[in-house]
C-alpha cells in the first residue's frame, strides 16, 4: 500500500470523531446553548457502543446504542440548564465529570475485552482503484456517515425553515419568544442532537478507530471538538476543514518525526526543504497551532461587529426564562 | 354590550376586564377596550401605565390573569403569538423582534406559519413593500439596517399575514420625522383598506392627527375613553398624567441665599451611541442655587442621554460643557463629579440606581463610597458596616421608607419605597447639585408627594435641583423654571409664572413658543 | 405538563441554607443506590468511602495534599465568577505558574538560600497572573469571549510545558526521560508536620488565601466592587466602577492563585517538572468553586469534600474492588444536585398541568 494513501486513510479515521462531535456541538451552539460536556458524552457513547457491540456481536447495534445513550445523557444537561436555568459552564463540566466516572464504572468488565471492529467498505472494482480507490470507496461506514452528517447539518441550518428557526433562537431568544417560537423546546432538541452526535463520535473511537475500551479513551477529543466549533466560526464546512486540519496535524506529528530525511533525497528540493523545516519545528508547536488559531479567529471575529453578528450565536450561553 | 351575536356592525375587538398581575403589581387592572373595523384606536399612557403588558396579552405573549377577549363576536383565548396571527392579529414591536444575523426575508419567514420557500417570501415581501411605498431589499442583513428600515421589515412582516388588526407599539419613538410621516401615510392607507389599528403612543400630536378613538391608561387602569380629535394636546396630557391633589408647598425662593449658578451646561452635544439613541444638540442650561429647574418632554427625546452626560456615566469631549460648582466637570468621572457636590438619581431604579439583589445598606454604599469614604470606609478599604447601617436607618426614617424585615434587598421593596430610599440616599449628604430623572414614575401618590417636597426643601436650603420628568403636573408643582427637551434640543427655561400647560405642551410637540404651531420634529 | 419557574421577589434565605444540605443528602442517597447496583453492601461501601480515609493521621495529611491546590484555585475562580467573568483556563494558568516558578530551581540550581522559596512562589503567581491576563485583555480590548479563549490557552500551556521538559529544560542526566532536574532541598516546599505526614505549606497558603479573599469579598470596597459589577453592571457604572478594571483584576487574582497552586504542588510533591503536573486540578477547581457556592469559606469545605471523594475512591478500589471512577461519579452528581437545588433560591417551581388549563390556574401569590 502506498504510504501517502495509508496516511490519508489514517487522517480520515483520526478526523472523523472530531468532525462528528463538533458538528453536533455546532448545532447546539447555534441554538444558543454552550454544552461543555462533549467529552463526557463521547465517553458515554464510547463505552455503551463498545459494550453493546461486545455483548451482541453487531457493531451497528453498538453504534445505535451509543447514539441513544448520548442523546439521553445530554437530556440531563438539558433539564438542568434549560428547565432549571443552571449555569451552563458548570453544568457542562459536571456532565463531563460524571461521564468520565460513569463510563469508567460501566466499562470495568470490558477492559481488555477483545473488541469487534466495524468492517470497512469494499466495493468490487472501485475500492481497488489506484490512489483514490481505498480513500473514496474503502473507508469505514462512519466516515461516510460523518460526511453525510456535515452535508445534512449544513442543508438543515441554511436550507430549511426548521434550521432558520433554530438559528433565530440562537441569535435572539427574546425576539424568538415574542414571535411565539418555542425557544426551550428547540433548545432541548438541539442539545439532544448534540448528545447523539457526541455518542456517535465516541462509538467511532471504540468500534472503528481502536476497537477496545480504555478508560478516558477520548483523550481530550471532546475539548478539541469544542475548539473546532469556534475555530470554524459556527459553520459546518469550516468544521469539516478544521477537523481534517487537526487530524492531519496529529498524524503528521506522529509520522514526520519517524521520517528519515536521508532516504528522501530524490524528492524535489522545495518539498525536501519544507519537510526538513517542519521536522525542525518542535511537534508541540505544531500541535498548538490549532488552539492559537482558534484564539486568533475569536479575536478577529469579536473585534468586528459585523463578523460577530454574522458568525456568533448572540445568545450563546445566556440563560432564558420565558415570561408568561 | 350585547351586539356580539352576528357581529355585523359589532366591534372587531372587544376586551373586557383584562387583568395581569406580576408578583404584587397589577400591571393591567380590569382594562376594557373596543376597536371597530377600519378604526385607528390609540392606547395612551405614561411609561409603566401597562400599555405594553396589555398588548402582549392581546398578542398571546403573556397570559392574562383574568378577563375576556371577544374577537369578531366570539370569545377567544389567545395562548400564543401563532394563535394571534391565525386569528388575524399582527404586531409591530416597539424595540422590534428581529434577528440581526438574518436577512430581511428570513426574518419575515420566521413569523409566517406557512412553509413557502424563502425565495417566494422574499419576492412577495418585495412586491408588497413597493406597493406600500416602503421599499425593502429582502436579502439585506437586518443588523446592517437603520431603525426605520427595521421597522419596515416589521410592518411588511405583519402585512404579509393579512391581519385584520395591527398593533403598533410606540412606532414613532425610534423614527426620524420623515420616517414617521411615511408611517402615517401607510397607516392611513391601511385604514382606507378597512384594517383596524391599535396605536400605542404617548405622542399626543400624532394621536390627535390620526386616531379615531383613544383609551387612556394610568397605573394599569382605564381612566377614560375619548375621541382624540375632540381633545387638545393638553387635555389628553392631563388625562394621561392625571392631576393628583396638590400636596406640596413651594415657598418662594429666599432672596438672602447666594444665587450663583451651581450647575452649568454649555453647548453640550453628544452623538447617538446606538441606533436607538437620540443625539444631544448644543444644549445650554444653568441651574442656580436655591431653585428647581424642571425639564419636560415626551419620553425618548434625549432625556436619558442627557442624564448620562450630566452624571458622568458618559464623559464629554469638552471639559467645559458641564460645570459643577464652578468647576469644569466634562472630563470627570461620576465619582469625581459627586466629590464636587453633585448627586444623581437615574430613571431606572432596579439595575441602575440600585443593585436589585443587594440589601439597602450596600445600596447606600453604592453611590456614596467616594463622597463618604472617611465615614464609611476604614483602613485597606474595609467597609464600616455599622456606620453604613445606621446611616441607612437614618434615611429610612427620614424618608418614611416602609419595608418588611431589617435591611431587605432592594428588589423586595415596592417601587415607591425604593425610590424614597434612593432619593433619600442622595439628600442625606446635602448635595449642592441634585439631578433627578423621573423622580416619581410608578410611585404611589403619597411617596411622590414626599419626594417632591424633599426636592423643594433641598433647593430652598441652597442647592441647585434639576428634575427631568414626563409628568407635567409634577413639574408645575415643584419647578421655578421649566425647559422642554425635544429631539435632543433644549428650549430656553420659562419662569413658572409664565409657563402654562398649553405653552409647554406645544414645546413638547416640537413647536417654538413664538410661532405657536408645530413645526415638525426637525426643529 | 410543564415546569415553570417563577422568580422570587427576594432570594430565599431558607433555601440558601437548605440547598447544600439537600444536595448532600441526595448525593448520599444516590451513592447508596449506586453501591447497591454495583453489588456491594451500601452501608459498608459508604463507610469505606467517606469515613475510612479519615481514620488515621497520615490520611488527614493526604486529604490536605489533595485539597490544597483545589482550594487555592477555586478561591481565585470565585472572584472571577462573582464578577461574572468566566475563566475556565485555570489549568493553563497553573501550568504557567509552575513554569515561571521553576525558572530559579531549574536554571539556577546553585541559587539556594532562604529567599529561594518565596521568590519561586512569587514568580509562580506572576506567571499565572500574566497568563490569565491574556484572555482578560482580549475581553476588554476586543470583547472576545473569555470562556473560549481561556480554555484554548490551557492546551497551549500544556503543550509548552511538554516541549520545555522534553527540550530546553530536560535533565541532561535523566536517561532521556521527559523531566527537569530534581529541585534542591532549598527549593522544596517543606511539610508542615513532617513527623506525621506529607501535607505541606501549600495547604496553609490555601487557607490563608481563602481567608484573605473572603475578607476582601465581604468586608472591603474592592469586594463590593466585584460583587456589584457581577450582579448589576449598570448599577456598578453608576457607582463609578469600571468594568474593564474588574475584568483584569479578577483574572489576575485567579491566575495568580492558580499559578501559586501550580508551583506549590510541583515544589512540594513532584520536585521537578514533568509533561503532566496536574491531574486536572484547574478543571476540578471549577466544580469546587460552585460546590462552595462561590464563597471562599464554603470553598474550603468543598475542597475537602472533593479531596475526600478522591481518597474514598482509592480506598474503595483497594478495599472492595470498585473502580476509583466512582469518585468522578460522586463529584458530578454532587455538582448537579447543588446546581439544581440552587435554582430554588431564586425561583419558585410551578408545575402547570396542561396548556389548556393554564389560563384558569390561579397565578402567583407572593
Amino acid at each position: 500500500m502506498d504510504i501517502a494513501e495509508a496516511i490519508l486513510t489514517t487522517v480520515a479515521t483520526a478526523s472523523t470523531p472530531l468532525l462528528i462531535a463538533a458538528t453536533g456541538e455546532l448545532v447546539v451552539e447555534r441554538s444558543g446553548v454552550l454544552n461543555l460536556g462533549v467529552e463526557g458524552m463521547m465517553l458515554m457513547g464510547a463505552v455503551s457502543g463498545f459494550a453493546v457491540t461486545a455483548l451482541t456481536g453487531y457493531p451497528w447495534l453498538g453504534v445505535l446504542a451509543a447514539v441513544i445513550v448520548g442523546a439521553v445523557y445530554s437530556l440531563l444537561f438539558g433539564f438542568l440548564t434549560l428547565t432549571l436555568v443552571t449555569n451552563q459552564v458548570a453544568t457542562g463540566l459536571a456532565l463531563t465529570l460524571l461521564g468520565v466516572g460513569l463510563s469508567g464504572l460501566i466499562g470495568v468488565p470490558f477492559v481488555g475485552h477483545p473488541g469487534i471492529q466495524m468492517t470497512s467498505l469494499y466495493i468490487p472494482g472501485l475500492t481497488g482503484l489506484p490512489y483514490v480507490g481505498k480513500l473514496l470507496f474503502g473507508e469505514d461506514p462512519l466516515f461516510y456517515l460523518s460526511i453525510v452528517l456535515v452535508i445534512g447539518v449544513s442543508w438543515f441550518l441554511f436550507g430549511t425553515r426548521a434550521g432558520l428557526t433554530l438559528r433565530s433562537v440562537g441569535d435572539n431568544h427574546g425576539s424568538a419568544h415574542a414571535l411565539g417560537i418555542p425557544v426551550i423546546r428547540i433548545r432541548y432538541l438541539a442539545v439532544m442532537f448534540g448528545g447523539a452526535c457526541a455518542g456517535l463520535a465516541g462509538a467511532q473511537l471504540s468500534i472503528v478507530y481502536t476497537p477496545q475500551w480504555v478508560e478516558n479513551m477520548t483523550a481530550g477529543r471532546g475539548w478539541i471538538a469544542l475548539a473546532l466549533v469556534v475555530f470554524a466560526s459556527w459553520r459546518p464546512w469550516r468544521v469539516f476543514a478544521g477537523a481534517y486540519l487537526f487530524g492531519l496535524l496529529t498524524i503528521a506529528e506522529l509520522n514526520i518525526q519517524a521520517v528519515d530525511l536521508s532516504t528522501l533525497h530524490q524528492l524535489p528540493g522545495a518539498v525536501y526543504d519544507l519537510l526538513a523545516l517542519i521536522k525542525a519545528i518542535p511537534s508541540q508547536f505544531l500541535s498548538s497551532i490549532p488552539y492559537l488559531a482558534t484564539v486568533v479567529v475569536l479575536v478577529v471575529i469579536s473585534r468586528n461587529r459585523r463578523l460577530t453578528m454574522m458568525n456568533t450565536p448572540a445568545s450563546l450561553g445566556r440563560a432564558f426564562v420565558p415570561d408568561r | 354590550m350585547d351586539a356580539e351575536r352576528g357581529n355585523v356592525g359589532g366591534p372587531l375587538l372587544d376586551v373586557r376586564g383584562l387583568t395581569k398581575i406580576f408578583g404584587s403589581l397589577r400591571a393591567c387592572d380590569g382594562v376594557d377596550l373596543k376597536i371597530n373595523r377600519g378604526e385607528i384606536h390609540a392606547l395612551l399612557g405614561e411609561n409603566g401605565a401597562g400599555k405594553s403588558t396589555f398588548v402582549k396579552m392581546l398578542f398571546g405573549s403573556l397570559e392574562p390573569y383574568s378577563g375576556e377577549i371577544w374577537w369578531k363576536g366570539e370569545k377567544v383565548r389567545i395562548a400564543s403569538p401563532g394563535e394571534a396571527r391565525r386569528l388575524g392579529i399582527g404586531m409591530v414591536f416597539q424595540h422590534f423582534s428581529l434577528f440581526d444575523a438574518l436577512t430581511a426575508a428570513e426574518n419575515i419567514a420566521l413569523s409566517l406559519d406557512d412553509g413557502s420557500p424563502i425565495g417566494t417570501i422574499a419576492a412577495k415581501a418585495k412586491a408588497l413593500s413597493y406597493s406600500y411605498g416602503l421599499p425593502l431589499d429582502p436579502y439585506s442583513l437586518v443588523g446592517d439596517l437603520s431603525v426605520g428600515e427595521r421597522q419596515r421589515i416589521e410592518i411588511i412582516r405583519c402585512l404579509l399575514q393579512t391581519p385584520d388588526l395591527i398593533i403598533l407599539d410606540e412606532p414613532t419613538s425610534v423614527l426620524t420625522p420623515q420616517e414617521a410621516d411615511k408611517l402615517f401615510e401607510t397607516l392611513e392607507r391601511l385604514r382606507s383598506e378597512g384594517k383596524s389599528i391599535l396605536y400605542i403612543s404617548h405622542r399626543l400630536e400624532e394621536v390627535k392627527r390620526m386616531c379615531d378613538g383613544a383609551t387612556v391608561l394610568r397605573h394599569g387602569k382605564v381612566v377614560g375613553h375619548c375621541d382624540p380629535r375632540q381633545e387638545t394636546a393638553s387635555s389628553l396630557a392631563r388625562m394621561m398624567v392625571g392631576s393628583e391633589v396638590n400636596a406640596v408647598t413651594r415657598p418662594p425662593v429666599d432672596a438672602r441665599v447666594d444665587h450663583s449658578p451651581l450647575l452649568e451646561i454649555r453647548a453640550l452635544s453628544r452623538k447617538a451611541a446606538t441606533p436607538f439613541a437620540v443625539p444631544l444638540r448644543a444644549i445650554d442650561l444653568s441651574v442656580k442655587a436655591g431653585e428647581v429647574v424642571g425639564i419636560a418632554g415626551v419620553a425618548g427625546n434625549g432625556q436619558g442621554e442627557f442624564f448620562e452626560a450630566i452624571s458622568g456615566e458618559v464623559r464629554q469631549e469638552d471639559a467645559g460643557s458641564v460645570r459643577i460648582s464652578g468647576k469644569d466637570a466634562g472630563h470627570l468621572s461620576i465619582s469625581k463629579r459627586r466629590l464636587l457636590g453633585a448627586a444623581f438619581v437615574p430613571e431606572e431604579r432596579l439595575g441602575h440606581g440600585a443593585a436589585p439583589l443587594m440589601p439597602l445598606s450596600e445600596n447606600l454604599l453604592l453611590s456614596r463610597f467616594a463622597t463618604d469614604g472617611k465615614a464609611f470606609l476604614g483602613p485597606l478599604g474595609t467597609i464600616r458596616t455599622a456606620t453604613i447601617e445606621s446611616a441607612s436607618e437614618r434615611i429610612i426614617k427620614h424618608m418614611d421608607v416602609r419595608m418588611s424585615g431589617k435591611d431587605p434587598e432592594a428588589a423586595a421593596l415596592s417601587g415607591g419605597n425604593l425610590q424614597k430610599f434612593i432619593v433619600g440616599r442622595e439628600l442625606d449628604r446635602q448635595p449642592s447639585v441634585m439631578v433627578v430623572n423621573q423622580p416619581t414614575w410608578g410611585v404611589d401618590a403619597g411617596a411622590a408627594a414626599r419626594i417632591r417636597q424633599a426636592l423643594i426643601e433641598l433647593a430652598r436650603a441652597g442647592s441647585a435641583v434639576l428634575v427631568i420628568s414626563q409628568d407635567l403636573d409634577e413639574l408645575f408643582e415643584i419647578s421655578d423654571f421649566i425647559a422642554v427637551m425635544h429631539n435632543g434640543t433644549m428650549s430656553a427655561p420659562l419662569p413658572i409664572a409664565d409657563a402654562t400647560f398649553e405653552k409647554i405642551g406645544l414645546l413638547m410637540g416640537g413647536a417654538s413658543p413664538e410661532e405657536g404651531h408645530p413645526v415638525g420634529e426637525a426643529a | 405538563m410543564r415546569i415553570e419557574l417563577v422568580k422570587r421577589p427576594q432570594h430565599s434565605i431558607l433555601f440558601s441554607a437548605l440547598s447544600p444540605v439537600v444536595a448532600l443528602i441526595l448525593t448520599l442517597l444516590f451513592g447508596l443506590v449506586l453501591f447497591a447496583l454495583l453489588g456491594r453492601n451500601p452501608v459498608t461501601a459508604m463507610y469505606i468511602y467517606f469515613v475510612s480515609p479519615l481514620t488515621e493521621v497520615w490520611q488527614i495529611h493526604e486529604l490536605a495534599v489533595k485539597a490544597a491546590p483545589l482550594i487555592l484555585i477555586a478561591v481565585g475562580l470565585s472572584v472571577c465568577y462573582r464578577s461574572n467573568n468566566w475563566n475556565i483556563g485555570a489549568e493553563g494558568q497553573l501550568v504557567a505558574g509552575a513554569l515561571a516558578g521553576s525558572i530559579l530551581p531549574v536554571m539556577f540550581p546553585d541559587f539556594q538560600n532562604f529567599m529561594l522559596l518565596p521568590l519561586m512562589m512569587i514568580m509562580g503567581m506572576i506567571g499565572g497572573a500574566l497568563y490569565a491576563g491574556i484572555p482578560a485583555i482580549l475581553k476588554v480590548r476586543f470583547n472576545t469571549n473569555e470562556i473560549l479563549s481561556s480554555l484554548m490557552l490551557v492546551y497551549v500551556a500544556n503543550l509548552f510545558l511538554d516541549w520545555m521538559v522534553r527540550g530546553p529544560w530536560r535533565d541532561p542526566n535523566g536517561h532521556n526521560f521527559p523531566q527537569t532536574i530534581q529541585f534542591s532541598d532549598a527549593a522544596t516546599l517543606p511539610a508542615i508536620f513532617p513527623a506525621s505526614g506529607r501535607a505541606s505549606w501549600d495547604f496553609v497558603f490555601a487557607l490563608v488565601a481563602a481567608l484573605v479573599i473572603w475578607f476582601m469579598m465581604e468586608k472591603t470596597l474592592k469586594g463590593f466592587e466585584v460583587r456589584v459589577m457581577g450582579q448589576s453592571p449598570r448599577a456598578g457604572r453608576f457607582a463609578g466602577f469600571s468594568s474593564g478594571r474588574i475584568v483584569i483584576f479578577s483574572f489576575v487574582v485567579s491566575g495568580a492563585l492558580a499559578g501559586l497552586a501550580g508551583i506549590a504542588t510541583v515544589s512540594a510533591n513532584i520536585n521537578q517538572l514533568q509533561p503532566v503536573i496536574s491531574p486536572g486540578y484547574g478543571f476540578t477547581a471549577i466544580i469546587v468553586a460552585f460546590l462552595g457556592r462561590l464563597n471562599p469559606l464554603g470553598i474550603v469545605v468543598a475542597g475537602l469534600v472533593l479531596a475526600l471523594s478522591y481518597l474514598g475512591g482509592e480506598a474503595a478500589q483497594t478495599a472492595i474492588g470498585i473502580s476509583d471512577k466512582t469518585a468522578s461519579v460522586f463529584q458530578g452528581m454532587l455538582l448537579f444536585f447543588v446546581l439544581a437545588s440552587d435554582t430554588l433560591i431564586y425561583y419558585r417551581i410551578r408545575i402547570v398541568r396542561s396548556r389548556e388549563r393554564a389560563g384558569e390556574v390561579v397565578h402567583g401569590h407572593s
